[in-house]
């Protein structure tokens, strides 16, 4: 018999200001709330909800309103009630948890513990207003020696680069996993912005193949949709060997989820679950990357960058230095609290380090073996701001991967049950009436706008800074102060404490 | 002139328009004081599909050229103004309602009381200033431009 779990949220309507219009009822694909005819009025069913405010956002008289529920077992500091909750649970199911999103736990946000610096008297300021302040940022492998021609001109021997105008670009997130209209939107505002979306590991839907010079395309272990076409028109490749939100285990996609588009865009079969295996199975090797990574640049005529990602884990440094060997262009890495649509709870939550750390390691790791120039770092994994962006890039990053906040920007409240597949707003899902609530017309000018709004902000620290080009940030920690960080913390990050200087 | 349109690839069929609607033309100050009040008033755009339906998509008076409502109308309450904008001048009208019969759209319809009919004027016979379903529609489905 299934224990009765309380709902965490309960729904509020505030009776006075409901005019009955149904909205809500219409919006939610959880059917929480409908009209009952016995009692003439609106009613809410909160053990159903699962708090992503569609009804809330829609409702025209701010009628609705989700609150904690006040319902709780015994107090216990040990055992708090979602643990216990937990357990019942899979008492109940005898399964695994799953959850969606990223790491929500309390561990510490290294990135809120940074502090940066700003110019006084000695070096001023830059107003980056009334004086050019340059965010473009060009990603690839650049230690490459100067050679000249027999006349004594420079020789173009730089290896392909990728340009973009500002250190952001979208992360991974496949088709699939999100929807065609999240999808377009991502696309579009890409090339908006000139930058760069990525494919994830599901494929390119044949639709978006003309939105191939922002797009990464990504290999993964399960090698979905990947044909010469789709690495030919990508602006670059990227073999995915690990995520954030859960490194060391595959992928894994309800089959309810692979409709004939996905199943299309993917190769495999329609209505049957599309598993990424954890390892890739040609791959057991720093040598055995490397072949997969000339592989690649050999199907490409070597045009184009190809960049190595990996979640942040406990060597990441010593990994690090082995791709950069490999001949990867870029490294991308993801911190444990990156993102995803589907992941075991307690991998999400318990595996992998922060991004913050990581990427001071492989920084410093790549410099002290002299081959931090032969990539470029990108990271990921809760990029919240444009504050981290510019800490990230001041610890060693050449430029961040967002996605969360990307799908923010098209309607997510991180509900966390994108593993459902009943997104009210049109992201993590393929329920055609679902996705048509994403109008990507409204989802690209939505991430047109954050990208610009975080561009303007990432140059008015610079400028306070007195720095008027991003590349010189880069690695720049004397910019950095860690508060309330310990010895150890301080010396993996590589930064002062607040109130020590030079 | 510049028209409402409606995309039905991205009307959800949510009808927030037509409580928008019935707000923008009820002359109150806030919608939440349309409580227990809805069913008193007939929203001028209708969102046609159920809710079983894959696809809506609402309507509302489309400002013909050569407006059938106008040249049908008994009392001449019906007219073209300067811009192109259909409206009804509800003192002349007779509550005939050869209109409501004639309009292709059915987009125009008796006014609750009865007497005369009603119609979109395109939020320019209320407070609103533009159209309110267009400036409220969700997903944008609702559109408010000029087309050839």
């Amino acid at each position: 018999m299934d224990f009765y779990i309380p709902p965490e949220y309960e729904v509020v309507r505030t009776a006075d200001l409901c005019i009955g219009c149904r909205v809500c009822e219409r919006q939610c694909a959880n059917e929480v709330h409908k009209f009952d005819k016995d009692l003439g009025k609106m009613i809410a069913d909160s053990s159903k909800c699962v708090n992503c405010h569609r009804c809330v956002s829609l409702c025209p008289t701010h009628a609705l309103k989700i609150v904690k529920s006040d319902d709780t077992y015994k107090l216990n500091y040990n055992w708090s009630m979602q643990t216990m909750n937990e357990v019942y649970r899979q008492a109940n199911s005898g399964g695994v948890l799953l959850s969606s999103m990223g790491n929500p736990t309390e561990a510490p946000i290294y990135f809120n513990k940074i502090l940066v610096n700003a110019s006084q008297v000695t070096n001023p300021p830059i107003d980056p207003l009334r004086e050019p302040m340059e965010t473009v940022v060009y990603l690839g492998k650049k230690d490459v020696d100067i050679q000249r021609d027999e006349k004594g001109r420079l020789i173009d021997n730089l290896p392909p680069q990728l340009k973009l105008t500002t250190p952001i670009m979208f992360s991974a997130m496949s088709y699939g996993s999100i929807s065609y209209n999240a999808h377009e939107s991502l696309a579009r505002a890409a090339e908006e912005l000139g930058i760069y979306y990525n494919t994830g590991e599901g494929g390119l839907h044949q639709d978006f193949y003309k939105y191939g010079k922002n797009t990464i395309v990504q290999v993964a272990s399960g090698r979905f949709g990947v044909h010469e076409q789709y690495l030919k028109t990508a602006a670059a490749i990227e073999i995915k060997m690990g995520q954030g939100a859960k490194p060391g285990i595959g992928g894994h996609l309800p089959g309810m989820k692979i409709s004939d588009d996905v199943s299309k865009t993917r190769m495999i079969p329609k209505g049957v679950d599309a598993i990424s295996p954890a390892p890739h199975h040609d791959i057991y090797s720093i040598e055995d990357l490397r072949q997969l990574i000339f592989s690649l640049k050999e199907a490409t005529a070597y045009k184009k960058p190809v960049i190595v990602k990996v979640a942040a884990v406990h060597n990441v440094a010593a990994i690090a230095s082995g791709i950069a060997r490999s001949g990867a262009d870029i490294i991308a890495i993801d911190g444990y609290r990156g993102g995803t649509g589907a992941a075991p709870t307690r991998i999400r939550d318990n595996v992998g380090i922060p991004i913050e750390l990581a990427l001071a390691q492989v920084d410093e790791r790549l410099r002290q073996e002299g081959i931090r120039d032969s990539v470029s770092i990108v990271v990921g994994g809760s990029i919240h701001s444009s504050s981290d962006v510019v800490k990230a890039i001041a610890l060693g990053a050449d430029a961040c991967y967002i996605a969360t906040a990307a799908v923010m920007a098209l309607g997510c409240h991180l509900c966390r049950s994108c593993h459902i597949g009943k997104c009210n707003w049109g992201i993590a899902t393929q329920r055609p009436d679902l996705v048509k609530r994403l109008n990507p017309d409204v989802g690209s000018k939505r991430l047109v706008n954050l990208v610009h709004a975080w561009t303007h902000e990432i140059q008015e620290m610079m400028g306070g800074m007195g720095i008027n080009s991003i590349e010189a940030l880069r690695g720049n920690r004397l910019m950095l102060r860690g508060v309330g960080l310990n010895e150890t913390e301080l010396k993996i990050l590589g930064i002062h404490h607040a109130g020590e200087s030079m | 002139m510049k028209r409402i349109y409606v995309n039905e690839q991205w009307c959800l069929g949510c009808h927030l328009c037509e409580y928008e609607c019935i707000f923008a033309n009820s002359g109150l100050d806030e919608m939440f004081k349309l409580k227990g009040k809805t069913g008193n008033y007939i929203p001028r755009i209708k969102v046609e599909g159920d809710d079983s339906s894959l696809i809506h998509f609402a309507v509302n008076c489309r400002h013909c050229t050569n407006a059938i409502c106008v040249q049908s109308c008994i009392a001449g309450a019906l007219s073209k103004d300067e811009y192109g904008v259909v409206t009804i001048n509800k003192d002349k009208c007779v509550g005939c309602f050869t209109c409501v019969l004639v309009c292709p759209f059915g987009a125009i319809m008796p006014a609750p009381d009865g007497k005369a009919a009603q119609k979109c004027a395109l939020c320019t016979d209320n407070a609103m200033g533009e159209p309110n379903c267009v400036k409220h529609c969700p997903n944008n489905a609702i559109v408010y431009e000029e087309r050839d």
